[in-house]
C-alpha cells in the first residue's frame, strides 16, 4: 500500500511542478499579482509531496520491503540499518529521487530567504526552478520509477554493492547533488533576469551567496568522492579522470569561473554577459553530467543493461533547457557592455584570465570525456584519451592561474599600482625560489613536478598570507576581514595546499606490489614492513581475510595495519585497504591474493607523502565558499542601495592603498592574544 | 549573430550526444575491435582451478584450437551466459577452457558446483594480470584461438545462442577447414 502512495505523491508533485512553472511565469508576464503570489505556496506544496515520496522509499528500505523491485535489487536482510539509508540512493532510481528532493529543498530555501527581493523577479526564479523539477519528476516517473513492485515479493534481496557500503558514501552523493543542483539557483536567477530584461547589478548580488554555497557543497562532494575512491577502491589513486568524475568536475570548473565573474559584475558592473553565460553553463554542465552518467553512452563497456530511453529523455530535456536558455540569452542579453572601464593592469584583467582558464579547462575536460563519441562520429573508431591527456592539459591551463593568483587581491579594481604590488609580493617569490633551490640540493632526484609543487604552494600560500597581513596592518580594526574577504583568503590558501598535495604526492610516492611470506620483513620507502599473517574475521554481513602488517621506522613501531579482503553475504568480493594517515605521509596497504601454500600473500604497499593535503585544500576551499556566502553585504536590502554601495566598496579599497602606513604598530592584538 | 554562437555550439553538442544514443542502440559495445585478433595469444602460465599445483600455459595448448571463456563467480552476466555454454559447449567440437578471472578459487568452485561445469579445463587468474595481457574489458569475454596459438575471434559480453550460431560456429568451421588444408 505505502509504495503506491509514494508513486501517487510523485505524480502529485509532478502536477504541482507544472503549476509552479506555468502560473508564476504567466503571472509575471501579465503582471497579475495573485498569480505571482502563488509561486511560494505551490513550491512548498511540491516539496511536501517529494519529501513524502522520499520518506516512503526510505521506509521501504528500513523495513526491507522486498516486494519493491528497487529495494530488492539494492538491499538485503543482512545489510546493517545504517547502510539502509545510503542504499536509498545507491542506484539510479533512488538517486534521481534524491536529486529531485534536493532541488525542492533549494527551491523552498530560496523562496523563504528572498522575501526582500521584488515579487515579480522571484516569481520567475521559482518558475524556472519549477520547470527543472518538472523535467526530473517526469523522467523519474516515466523511465525510472523506484516504486515498481516485484510480486510476489522476493524472499531475499540482492545486496547493496559492497563498495558503496562505506561511511564516506553516506555523505558523498547528497553533498555532490546539493552542489550540482545548487547551480540551478544561479541559473534561475540568470534566466529570470533575462526574461525580465532588467539586468541590473542587484540581481547578481542576490545570486552570489547561493552560487558560493552551491560551489562549496560541490567542492565538498568532489573531495569526499576522491577520498572515498582513495581508501575504498584499493588502488591508492585519488582521481582517475573517468567520465563519472569528469561529470562532477566540469560544473565545478565553470562554477569556479562563475563565482569570480559574479564578483566583478556585482562590484564593477562589467562582465555581465560572461556572468549570464557562465550561470547557464554551470547548470547545463550539471545536466550534461547527469546525461553522461545515466544514459550509458560513455560508460557502457561495463554497464550491459543501459536503457536508451533514459538517454533520449535526458537529451531532449537538456535540449529544451539549455537550448532554450541560450536562445533567450541570444535574444535578450544586454546589447551594450556596461560597467566601468579598466586598464590592462587591474583586478578585472586577472579575473578575466581566471575566467578564460577555468572555462577552457572545462571545455578541455568535456572534449576529453566525449572523445570516444567523436571518434565514432568521425568513423575513426572508439578511442579514449586517458589521464596523460587530462593531466598535462590541466596543468598547462592552471599554470597562468597559479602565476597570477597572488596578484589578484593586491591589484586594485580598474587600475593597479604595479610597483607597490611588486614590492609587497617580492618576499613570496624569493621564498619560492629559495625553497626550490634548497629542495633540489636536499633531494636531487625529485621530479620536476615536485619542485613545481613546492614553488606553486609557497608562491600562492605566502602571497595570500602577505595579503592577510597587509589587511591586518592597514585596515581599520572592525573591517579587517569581512566574511567575504576571509572566505577569499581561506579558499585561496586551500588552493596552495591542494597544489602541494597533488604535485608532491605524484612526484614522491612509492608504490610496490610485493609477495610477503609469513613473518617476512621488507623495506619500502625507508620503512620496515613485517607481515604477520592472515586471519579469518567475521563482520556483520561479511567474512573477511584480515592481514596484519607492522610498520617500523628504525625499530620504532609506527603503525599496525589490518587490510581485509571481504566476502559479502550477497557473494560480492571487496578489498578493504588500511591506512596509517599522517599530515606529511600516508602508509597505505591493500591485501592482494594468497600466493602459494605457505601462508604467503601478495600485498600492495604505498607510501604517499602529503596526500592528505589534497583534501585539506579542498576542505579549506569549501570553508572559504561558505564563509564568503555569510557576508551581510549580500543580505541587506541590497536592491535599493545598489549604486551607493558600489562606490563605498571601491573607495574603501582605494583608501587602503592611498595611505599605506608600514610604520604603524599593530594597533590591536586581537581577541586571541 | 555573435550571441547565437553558444547556441550553435550547443546544437552541435546535442547532435553528437544524439549520435551517441543512436550508436549505442544499433551497435553493442562488444564491437570494440581487438588489436589482438589475428595476433598470437599472449604468453601466460596459470594454475588449474582443481589442481592448483599444476599449471597450464599457452604452449601446452598449441596443436588444437580452443575457446577461452573469461568468467567469474561474481559476474551476473556470466551467470546468464552459463546455460548456453552448458547446452552448446559440447557441440562446438573444440576444447572449452575457462579462465576464472579476478575471482576466488573457492567461490568459483562453489559457483560451478551449483550451476554445472561446461569447461574441460579451468585456469585461475586471481590478480587479473593475464586478463590485462588479453585486453579483457570485463567478464564475460571469449577468445577463439587456433592450433598455431593465433587469436581468430573475440567476443566481448555474453555468448548467446544467436551469436554462437551466426559468428562463433562459422569461425570454428573456417579454422577447421584451414587446418585440414594446411598440412
Amino acid at each position: 500500500m505505502l509504495p503506491e502512495l509514494g508513486q501517487f505523491a510523485l505524480i502529485l508533485a509532478l502536477l504541482l511542478a507544472f503549476l509552479q512553472c506555468a502560473v508564476p511565469v504567466y503571472g509575471a508576464w501579465r503582471d497579475n499579482a495573485t498569480l505571482i503570489a502563488s509561486a511560494r505556496p505551490i513550491a512548498a506544496g511540491q516539496c511536501v509531496f517529494v519529501v513524502l515520496a522520499f520518506a516512503i522509499l526510505t521506509y521501504a528500505f528500513l523495513t526491507q520491503d522486498f516486494s519493491v523491485a528497487y529495494v530488492a535489487q539494492n538491499s538485503n536482510s543482512a545489510l546493517p540499518w545504517y547502510y539502509r539509508f545510503p542504499a536509498v540512493w545507491g542506484a539510479h532510481e533512488g538517486s534521481l529521487l534524491l536529486w529531485v528532493l534536493i532541488l525542492n529543498i533549494w527551491t523552498v530555501a530560496v523562496a523563504a530567504l528572498s522575501r526582500r527581493l521584488p515579487e515579480v523577479f522571484m516569481a520567475r526564479v521559482i518558475g524556472v526552478l519549477g520547470f527543472v523539477a518538472f523535467g526530473f519528476l517526469l523522467f523519474t516517473i516515466l523511465t525510472s520509477n523506484p516504486f515498481l513492485r516485484h510480486l510476489p515479493a522476493l524472499p531475499e534481496g540482492n545486496d547493496l554493492n559492497p563498495i558503496l557500503q562505506d561511511p564516506g558514501l553516506i555523505m558523498h552523493p547528497p553533498m555532490l547533488y546539493t552542489g550540482y543542483v545548487g547551480f540551478s539557483v544561479a541559473f534561475a536567477f540568470a534566466i529570470a533576469a533575462l526574461l525580465g530584461g532588467e539586468l541590473d547589478v542587484a540581481s547578481v548580488r542576490w545570486a552570489r551567496p547561493w552560487t558560493n554555497v552551491a560551489w562549496a557543497f560541490l567542492t565538498l562532494g568532489i573531495a569526499l568522492g576522491s577520498w572515498w575512491a582513495y581508501y575504498v577502491l584499493g588502488w591508492g589513486g585519488w582521481w582517475f579522470w573517468d567520465p563519472v568524475e569528469n561529470a562532477s568536475f566540469m560544473p565545478w570548473l565553470v562554477g569556479t569561473a562563475l563565482i569570480h565573474s559574479q564578483a566583478v559584475t556585482e562590484k564593477r558592473g562589467s562582465f555581465r554577459a560572461w556572468t549570464l553565460l557562465l550561470s547557464i553553463f554551470a547548470f547545463s554542465l550539471s545536466l550534461l553530467g547527469t546525461f553522461l552518467v545515466r544514459s550509458g553512452v560513455l560508460t557502457s563497456v561495463h554497464a550491459f543493461a543501459s536503457d536508451p530511453r533514459r538517454g533520449l529523455f535526458i537529451l531532449v530535456f537538456l535540449g529544451v533547457v539549455v537550448g532554450g536558455s541560450l536562445l533567450i540569452y541570444a535574444l535578450r542579453a544586454p546589447k551594450v557592455a556596461g560597467g566601468k572601464p579598466f586598464n590592462i593592469l587591474s583586478r578585472e584583467t586577472l579575473l578575466l584570465i581566471n575566467n578564460l582558464m577555468f572555462t577552457c579547462a572545462a571545455a578541455m575536460v568535456l572534449l576529453g570525456t566525449l572523445y570516444p563519441l567523436i571518434g565514432d562520429a568521425l568513423g575513426i573508431g572508439r578511442i579514449s584519451v586517458g589521464p596523460p591527456y587530462f593531466g598535462f592539459m590541466f596543468m598547462l591551463l592552471m599554470l597562468p592561474v597559479v602565476c597570477t593568483l597572488p596578484f589578484g587581491p593586491f591589484f586594485r579594481w580598474a587600475a593597479a599600482d604595479w610597483s607597490a604590488t611588486w614590492r609587497a609580493l617580492r618576499p613570496a617569490l624569493v621564498l619560492a625560489i629559495v625553497a626550490v633551490v634548497a629542495a633540489k640540493f636536499v633531494a636531487p632526484e625529485m621530479a620536476l613536478r615536485g619542485l613545481a609543487g613546492v614553488a606553486a604552494t609557497l608562491w600562492i600560500g605566502t602571497g595570500i598570507a602577505l595579503y592577510a597581513l597587509k589587511r591586518w596592518r592597514n585596515a581599520p580594526a572592525g573591517r579587517r576581514y569581512t566574511p567575504e574577504m576571509l572566505g577569499m583568503i581561506v579558499a585561496h590558501f586551500g588552493v596552495a595546499l591542494f597544489f602541494a598535495g597533488v604535485l608532491i604526492t605524484e612526484a614522491t610516492s612509492v608504490e610496490r606490489d610485493l609477495r610477503f611470506a609469513r613473518d617476512e620483513t621488507q623495506r619500502i620507502g625507508g620503512l620496515d614492513f613485517r607481515f604477520a599473517g592472515v586471519q579469518r574475521v567475521q563482520g556483520p554481513n561479511y567474512l573477511a581475510d584480515e592481514g596484519t602488517l607492522e610498520v617500523r621506522n628504525d625499530e620504532k613501531l609506527v603503525a599496525t595495519l589490518h587490510p581485509q579482503k571481504r566476502q559479502y553475504t550477497g557473494q560480492q568480493m571487496q578489498s578493504k585497504s588500511d591506512i596509517d594517515p599522517g599530515l606529511f605521509r600516508d602508509i597505505y596497504v591493500a591485501l592482494g591474493e594468497p600466493s602459494g601454500t605457505d601462508g604467503a600473500w601478495s600485498v600492495r604497499v604505498y607510501v604517499k607523502p602529503f596526500v592528505r593535503w589534497i583534501w585539506l585544500g579542498g576542505l579549506l576551499m569549501m570553508f572559504g565558499g561558505f564563509t564568503a556566502a555569510c557576508d551581510r553585504r549580500f543580505r541587506v536590502k541590497a536592491g535599493i542601495r545598489d549604486s551607493g554601495h558600489e562606490i563605498r566598496e571601491s573607495s574603501d579599497d582605494r583608501a587602503i592603498f592611498a595611505f599605506p602606513n608600514p610604520e604603524s604598530p599593530i594597533p590591536n592584538p586581537g581577541p586571541q592574544a | 549573430m555573435k550571441r547565437l554562437l553558444p547556441f550553435f555550439v550547443f546544437v552541435l553538442l546535442c547532435g553528437l550526444l544524439g549520435f551517441g544514443i543512436w550508436w549505442n542502440t544499433h551497435h553493442e559495445m562488444n564491437e570494440v575491435p581487438s588489436p589482438l585478433v589475428g595476433k598470437t595469444a599472449p604468453e601466460f602460465t596459470l594454475p588449474l582451478l582443481y589442481e592448483p599445483t599444476k599449471s597450464l600455459g599457452r604452449k601446452d595448448l598449441l596443436g588444437q584450437p580452443y575457446l577461452l571463456n573469461v568468467f567469474g563467480s561474481w559476474c551476473p552476466t556470466c551467470q546468464d551466459e552459463h546455460p548456453f555454454l552448458m547446452r552448446e559447449g559440447k557441440s562446438l567440437g573444440i576444447r572449452l577452457i575457462g579462465l576464472d578471472w579476478k575471482d576466488q578459487p573457492e567461490a568459483a568452485k562453489r559457483w560451478l558446483q551449483q550451476f554445472g561445469n561446461p569447461y574441460q579445463t579451468i585456469i585461475v587468474d586471481e590478480d587479473g594480470h593475464a586478463g590485462i595481457d588479453f585486453g579483457v574489458y570485463g567478464a564475460p569475454e571469449t577468445f577463439l584461438v587456433d592450433a598455431q596459438g593465433v587469436i581468430r575471434y573475440k567476443r566481448i559480453g555474453m555468448l548467446t545462442p544467436d551469436v554462437i550460431a551466426r559468428e562463433l560456429k562459422p569461425q570454428i568451421a573456417a579454422i577447421s577447414a584451414g587446418r585440414v588444408a594446411t598440412p
